[in-house]
């Protein structure tokens, strides 16, 4: 009975403390690893930010060209539309 | 202006065509490898910023002193532009530094430095719009003061101990690595003409506003 005791006390104790013993931090870094050198999860791929921010320069100069289009287009149908009321104002006099 | 037009737009755009070929053909650096093409577009952006700026302070200063309205015109063209460019900088900057640094922003001086003049030329825009009557003064007078701001800003990495690489870099390219220095000379011309291009543009519709507003007065 106090042997039986004795075991299942001893794996209840291993049993608690698994957790803690699976969250100890790693040993310490101690030599400077050169990023070339960096396991594959930890390398941040290169390719998709050059890609965006080519893309955003891109994207930005179209869009800005687009809202010059659009604003001289609006300057100049306010201006035809001036010139209507202006000729229509004057046939009636 | 609008002889010239027409083929520096196609001139501009050619290059813009072209400048990915010549950015790709480029050789690497040796430490920070693809990520370091971002340079190409991302230096000429400040480039064509700074130009930007110039415009914008010198013809405020001629707006302020001498009163030519189309003065004012030009520099309310190229402080949008400056907006722009600065903008094209700020976010290709953090790109590049993501992966060379590690971190997308760093208060350093250079950024921050930077950033404060992006926001000094949004305030610029900001008076404009909304400042009503006598907001182009105020405006002109930012204008000079954003202007002032360029050298320090420029200067800031030789100054103070940043993140960012001195002003040394791009000197030393010319020398030290021609294969760089072609493509980044390249890219560099293509930003200043399409700077010439959109200020072109953008001062005609400034033209074409205040020709409606004298239409509008004439009217009333």
């Amino acid at each position: 009975m106090v042997k039986r005791s004795f075991v299942f006390l001893c794996l209840a104790i291993m049993t608690l403390a698994a957790p803690a013993f699976a969250l100890q931090p790693p040993a310490g870094q101690t030599e400077f690893v050169p990023i070339s050198q960096l396991p594959p999860a930890e390398q941040l791929p290169a390719a998709p930010l050059l890609v965006g921010a080519y893309a955003f320069v891109w994207l930005g100069l179209m869009v800005y060209m687009w809202s010059i289009w659009r604003r001289l287009g609006k300057v100049e149908a306010d201006m035809r539309a001036l010139e209507r009321r202006g000729s229509k104002g004057s046939s009636v006099r | 202006m609008r002889k010239l037009f027409a083929p520096l737009l196609i001139v501009t755009a050619a290059m813009f065509v072209y400048a990915p070929v010549m950015i790709a053909q480029a050789p690497y650096e040796s430490t920070m490898l693809l990520i370091q093409k971002i340079f190409y577009f991302h230096v000429p952006s400040w480039i064509a910023m700074y130009g930007a700026i110039f415009v914008c302070g010198i013809e405020s200063a001629i707006f302020l002193f001498r009163r030519k309205p189309s003065a004012e015109r030009v520099a309310s063209a190229a402080a949008e532009l400056a907006v722009l460019f600065g903008l094209f900088g700020l976010v290709t900057g953090p790109l590049w530094g993501r992966k060379a640094w590690g971190v997308w922003w760093q208060w350093d001086a250079r950024l921050t430095t930077s950033l404060l003049l992006e926001l000094i030329f949004v305030g610029y825009l900001l008076v404009r719009k909304y400042g009503g009557p006598g907001s182009d003064k105020l405006a002109a007078a930012i204008g000079i003061f954003g202007m002032a701001n360029v050298p320090f800003v420029y200067k800031s990495v030789d100054i103070w101990r940043t993140v960012h690489p001195q002003t040394s870099v791009v000197p030393l390219l010319l020398t030290s690595a021609p294969g760089m220095a072609a493509p980044f000379a390249f890219c560099a011309m293509a930003f200043i003409l399409l700077l010439v291009l959109l200020l072109a543009l953008r001062v005609g519709l400034e033209h074409q506003r205040a020709a409606l507003d004298q239409l509008y007065l004439a009217e009333e």
